[in-house]
């Protein structure tokens, strides 16, 4: 106040400095939160074998296989209704289901929610759901601390544990510690679950619609880091976005009316048949359905990538 | 001057002045300003603040509306009145009122509480082991908001009916009264009546310093996410129904002691003192002072119980209607209760003066957000006003009973 002139440099200094430091998703710290890729992932694996969830008779999910192994980046897609939150549900014990969900060799099915947690399985929301009077810092916190003891928890939290530091370098959300989770930004909040999914040391991850809502920029940030996560666990992520499908996904699993249609890497998903007549079809019928089905099976179909913005015929790597 | 500082400085200093001030009104002030007669009332309002200040936990904190805090100061206050009534029939004697309703003996599940450890034990024992069964049996079944409410209400009518329909062993519509001595020491003497009342403020001061160390651990934000967020807590694998059961018992536990200390302070307990009526006027007090705040449920209760005692004794009849004016007012207008004024108050002046804001946190989402997103998008522009339309509780039925 008395002096401007050192003040008045330390302003512009930490304006540009705060970007590097704050500009959204930091992979480098993300090593500290995810550890070494040692051992303890390698038997990690998601086998799903005949999933059936139903709702008052009505099938959401029918027969689901499905298998997403550790390093994978594995995308769930399909139109509206297709199942695909209802085997996140199922997978995490909020959805009833048969069948049989194994994880590490730990069966899933029949375990209460909080159990699966433990177990190692994590999710986010398609809204992104964290705790909203609590700080951002508090919402880590929480989330890391699932296996703590009734000592632990009765005492103030000193200074914030080393992974929670680290998972709010990485979520780029370190300068809003103390700020309340309620009125961070949209892609803030979805930065803070996944950040949460960190810390929780989740080993399945499962992201419904992780970038929904996000700028571009945004989403280029969230899918690298989620490649960063995939390198090392197992990742499933739901999302509509082709995108970001075409940009991230290392596998896509095509699922319509509770049935898996097709699996397999975006380019062979993109040339199954069956994939383009789901998603032709519905393009096809709010067209006026003058398309016939044996037509959409040719090239010349504008093929899978349905969301605006995307050029159709090739897979040419833009991203 | 320096002490008023320090209560406007949050921080351990400011806590520990806090409870000093308290000390110092309790045990110096208030014994040389108030009569005989008033500090005794005083220590009855304290008693009732003890219930309150668990129900700011439970309710406030936790997000559990307790409409039957009744049963548990009653089982306090019933055990404490058993043993006072035990000890002043003396060994192997029988209480008074069962020689006039009852066969003149003494039931085999009253004996044990003629030694004063075992009852000073069951005072809490009992309350919190039913607790702690009912809660988890309620919470595992994710019973919650007004179903919870209701449910704890329906239990405090039965209580008051059970116990007004046993009236040879719990002395019925009457209640327990008549009690000479506490612990050996002769309750019409005044001094001993004001030892109570030190005992009494002293207890409380201890509930409140157990309450504050819970809210602010790291269970205290724990029980904040229960009830922000009951199911988002189960997917970091915890145990809700565990977090919500331990801040219920807590809360019985001091309504119990509430309602054991009651009984030599006010001299008698009946079922019109546990029933549902009293079980609400608990929570008036509470959802007046502000339910989520440290002291908003003890100053609340002893406020509504200090107006009521002196609105009453000069229009009998008008009290009644003030009390119900009041609670309508504060639920509508300020869901906070009173505290939540002092809250605005203290916040408004300083974000009108150019103010270093609290921390790194500086001026929040805005700014950030417009750097991060690079251009002004509608993510940034929206952080800071669009943000009480975007947070729609996202999993499914996550409504706690927060807002009941």
């Amino acid at each position: 106040m008395t002096d401007p002139t050192p003040a008045t440099p330390a302003t512009p200094a930490t304006t540009p400095a705060t970007p590097p430091a704050g500009d959204g998703i930091n992979l480098a710290s993300a090593s500290a939160v995810l550890g070494a890729s040692d051992d303890r992932f390698r038997h990690d694996y998601l086998e799903v074998r005949g999933l059936h969830v139903e709702f008052d008779g009505f099938v959401a999910v029918d027969s689901v296989d499905l298998t997403v192994v550790q390093g994978d980046l594995r995308f769930l897609i399909g139109p509206n209704g297709a199942g695909k939150t209802t085997i996140v549900d199922a997978i995490t014990g909020l959805a009833k289901a048969s069948g049989s969900v194994r994880f590490g060799g730990t069966e899933l099915l029949g375990r209460k929610v909080h159990r699966v947690a433990r177990a190692g399985v994590g999710r986010t929301f398609q809204t992104a759901s964290v705790f909203e009077e609590l700080t951002v810092l508090q919402n880590l916190d929480i989330a890391a601390g699932a296996a703590r003891g009734p000592r632990e928890l009765l005492r103030r939290r000193g200074s914030a544990p080393e992974n929670v530091e680290a998972a709010m370098e990485t979520i780029g959300l370190t300068h809003l510690r103390d700020v309340q989770a309620g009125i961070l930004a949209h892609g803030q909040k979805q930065w803070l679950e996944i950040g949460m999914l960190l810390v929780q040391d989740a080993r399945l991850l499962l992201l419904d619609e992780p970038v929904a809502g996000m700028s571009h920029a945004e989403r280029e940030q969230t899918g690298l880091l989620l490649q960063r996560i995939g390198d090392q666990r197992t990742v499933v992520v739901v999302e509509h976005d082709m995108e970001f499908l075409r940009a991230f996904a290392s596998s896509v699993t095509v699922l319509h009316m509770g049935s898996v249609l097709s699996e397999g890497t975006y380019a062979e998903v993109q040339a199954d048949p069956r994939v383009q007549e789901v998603y032709l079809g519905t393009a096809g019928a709010a067209r006026g359905a003058r398309r016939s089905r044996p037509a959409s099976g040719t090239a010349a179909a504008p093929a899978l990538p349905a969301a605006p913005g995307v050029p159709t015929t090739t897979t040419t790597t833009e991203a | 001057m320096t002490a008023l500082g320090l209560l406007t400085r949050p921080g351990r200093a400011r806590t520990l002045a806090g409870f000093a001030l308290a000390a110092v009104v309790l045990f110096a002030v208030a014994p040389v300003v108030l009569s005989d007669f008033r500090l005794n009332l005083l220590a009855k309002f304290l008693c009732l603040a003890m219930v309150a200040v668990g129900i700011g936990l439970a309710w406030g904190r936790g997000g559990m509306l307790t409409l039957g805090q009744g049963v548990f100061f009653g089982l306090g206050a019933y055990i404490m009145a058993m043993h006072l009534k035990l000890a002043d029939a003396g060994p192997g004697g029988v209480p008074d009122f069962m020689t006039l309703y009852g066969t003149g003996e003494v039931p085999g599940w009253w004996e044990p509480l003629r030694s004063a450890p075992v009852a000073l034990a069951a005072i809490v024992v009992v309350p919190c082991a039913l607790a702690a069964i009912l809660g988890y049996a309620v919470f595992t079944r994710r019973v919650r908001g007004a179903y919870f409410a209701i449910l704890s209400q329906a239990l405090a009518a039965a209580f008051a009916i059970l116990l007004v329909g046993q009236q040879k062993v719990t002395g019925g519509t009457n209640g327990l009264n008549g009690f000479r001595s506490f612990f050996g020491y002769d309750l019409t003497d005044p001094v001993n009546k004001r030892m109570i009342f030190f005992v009494v403020a002293g207890v409380l001061l201890v509930m409140v310093a157990i309450v504050r160390q819970l809210m602010v651990s790291r269970f205290g934000e724990l029980l904040v996410a229960v009830r922000d967020q009951e199911n988002r807590v189960r997917f970091l694998g915890y145990d809700p129904a565990l977090v919500k059961v331990v801040a219920y018992v807590v809360a019985a536990g001091m309504a119990a002691i509430g309602g054991a200390l009651f009984v030599p302070v006010v001299g008698i307990i009946s079922p019109a003192d546990v029933g549902v009526v009293p079980s609400i006027a608990f929570l008036v007090g509470v959802a007046i002072g502000g339910r989520a705040t440290l002291l908003g449920p003890v100053l609340g209760a002893v406020a509504v119980s200090w107006a009521q005692t002196s609105l009453s004794e000069s229009f009998p009849s008008g009290w009644i209607y003030v009390q119900g004016a009041l609670f309508i007012v504060v639920v509508a207008f300020l869901p906070g209760g009173l505290a939540s004024l002092v809250g605005k108050l203290r916040r408004t002046p300083p974000q009108a003066s150019p103010t270093p804001p609290p921390g790194p946190s500086g001026p929040p989402a805005a700014p950030r957000a417009a750097a991060v997103t690079g251009a002004a998008t509608a993510t940034a522009t929206t952080a800071a006003p669009g943000a009480p339309t975007a947070p729609v509780p996202t999993v499914r039925a996550a409504t706690g009973g927060h807002d009941d």
